[in-house]
């Protein structure tokens, strides 16, 4: 009995979360307009977001932006992760409070504060903001994927390496990096469906010349519930999905 | 040896890019959000260097009181809304058996990182006028005309509690894995029944993750624009729609930057609640995420 309650009590939170979703998806394919009903299985909305060149470009342009802000993100981060790991340095447990609150601050406070910062600093808003605003808060989400592997990491390799001769370089190099490449991956992964699909902080830092996805759906939206609209979230929607899958299963894999 | 030198190089290469880029990106524009909201509004400028409080004062002006109290209730009822679904939830898939969890735990993981207005969108095709819901309940003979559910005080909960409930999951459920059973048994043991065993092991002992998941849905829940903008019409109004506000339409960046240390004051209280709660735990300060 109390198993059937369980079941059932975790069946009804799954149902609220995916429900919703699966009816966007099954939506996206209708080949109705108007009506609530089925009209028939049809790519016309696909067909329709594919030759809109104004929203390719606007696409490319948020892959490209998520690219770039989760590479340099992932090469920060992870550098930190390994320098807050391995050194005892000034500063230390501040930096990781520091990233911590990153993590933890709402995105709106972030936003206007960046706001204010490139405003004050007569940047235009733009590319240029947008990356360095997506950077920012991609950053400690790779140092905590990154330092969550390395602690559960065996020192003694490590210490093998450096008893075969082999100096701290090396060891980066040969034993830490490669063992800590899935962590890297994922934390990569992570970055780039951030920045995929972050609303509220590049709302604030975008220029007109440089359109979103992201903000560009909201826009969309704005308007109303449209079949085209169906279409495009259901890709963002499965993109996220394969990125996450695919972190997910990089971050679970064996720890050496 | 080089190579020690060169490792040497880059831990402080590294370390100095990273002290640069958090004083720049995050420290210097959060103490520049706390001096705007001290300073006057300009005409022609943003601001103008003249010390004062009335941003502040002004939130208690019966024309925003209303967004800041309805906004706060709003968070609130949010927050507990998700506290109670989510925490039996936690529960439960941290008790699965090992062969299921994984897969639970990743059907929690996915809404967690997909996009919020990917969701609030679908949130809003079931909520409309000729939407499923109600094409359901017309069916069901509940009601005998559509309801107006879009455009709602519910339909901004719904969408607030459906977007953030992942949020208050995870960290629940960090908590409860690390919880160690014989502490259950023993506290059985001593004849502790179902009622004492909640409130005097499992919920002191989960307190940290019970105030982490809080903070993760609260403070959004103040912020997030988009969701009332979608699903509550014009009539529903967050702190972020009354921060958005004042930084795009009225450009009074004084007043939105108050609102914003409100939101910064708030999770300066939660920290504090944390890091009391992880201290009285005596736990090891690992991240929650």
């Amino acid at each position: 009995m109390s198993r059937l309650w369980r079941g059932g009590y975790l069946g009804l939170i799954y149902l609220f979360f995916y429900l919703p979703i699966a009816i966007l998806i099954v939506f996206s394919f209708n080949d109705s307009k108007y009506r609530l009903t089925w009209q028939g299985f049809s790519w016309r909305w696909y067909e329709a977001l594919f030759s809109n060149e104004e929203l390719l470009q606007v696409a490319l342009n948020s892959v490209t932006l998520a690219f770039i802000s989760a590479t340099l993100a992932t090469l920060m981060g992870t550098l930190a992760a390994v320098v807050l790991y391995r050194y005892r340095f000034f500063g230390k447990r501040l930096l990781h409070g520091l990233l911590y609150i990153v993590i933890m601050s709402p995105d709106i406070v972030m936003g206007i504060s960046l706001l204010i910062l490139f405003v004050s600093l007569n940047m235009p808003l733009g590319f240029w903001t947008l990356l360095l605003a997506h950077v920012t808060f991609c950053l400690p989400f790779v140092v905590v994927t990154v330092y969550g592997r390395l602690s559960g990491f065996d020192e003694s390799m490590v210490e093998a390496a450096r008893d075969l001769g082999a100096g701290e370089w090396l060891t980066f190099r040969k034993i830490l990096l490669p063992l800590l490449m899935p962590a890297v991956i994922a934390g990569w992964l992570l970055s780039f469906t951030l920045s995929m699909d972050d609303v509220i902080i590049s709302f604030f830092v975008t220029g007109p010349e440089f359109e979103i996805l992201p903000l560009k759906i909201y826009s969309m939206v704005r308007v109303g519930v449209k079949p085209e609209v169906n279409a495009l979230c259901t890709l963002m929607f499965g993109l996220t999905l394969i990125l996450i899958l695919i972190a997910h299963l990089l971050l679970k894999e064996k720890k050496a | 040896m080089s190579g020690a030198a060169r490792i040497g190089g880059l831990r402080n290469i590294t370390l100095t890019l990273i002290w640069v880029w958090l004083l720049l990106f995050v420290l210097a524009p959060t103490l520049m959000v706390v001096v705007a909201s001290l300073l006057e509004r300009g005409e022609s400028q943003f601001v103008i260097a003249e010390f004062t409080i009335d941003n502040f004062l002004r939130l208690f002006d019966p024309l925003y009181f209303q967004v800041f109290w309805n906004s706060i209730y709003l968070a609130l009822v949010t927050t507990l809304i998700c506290l109670l679904l989510g925490y039996p939830f936690a529960w439960m898939i941290s008790r699965a058996s090992p062969r299921l969890r994984p897969l639970l735990l990743v059907l929690v993981i996915i809404p967690f990182w997909t996009s919020s207005l990917v969701r609030t969108y679908a949130m809003v095709i079931i909520l409309k006028a000729n939407g499923l819901l109600n094409a359901s309940l017309l069916w069901l003979g509940v009601t005998d005309k559509p309801l107006m559910l879009l455009f709602t005080e519910f339909a901004v909960i719904v969408g607030l509690v459906y977007s953030l409930l992942p949020f208050m999951i995870l960290p629940l459920y960090a908590a409860m894995e690390k919880l160690d059973l014989r502490l259950l048994e023993a506290a059985r043991d001593l004849g502790a029944g179902r009622v004492a065993l909640f409130t005097r092991v499992v919920f002191p002992l989960t307190l940290p993750g019970v105030i982490a998941g809080c903070m993760l849905v609260f403070l959004p829940a103040l912020g997030m624009f988009y969701i009332p903008d979608l699903l509550g019409g014009a009539k529903i109004l967050l702190l972020g729609n009354l921060i958005k506000d004042q930084f795009l339409a009225a450009r009074d960046w004084p007043f939105g930057s108050a609102i914003s240390v409100l939101l910064l004051i708030f999770m300066a209280l939660f920290m504090l609640l944390l890091v009391w709660a992880r201290r009285r735990r005596a736990d090891s300060g690992e991240m929650g995420l």
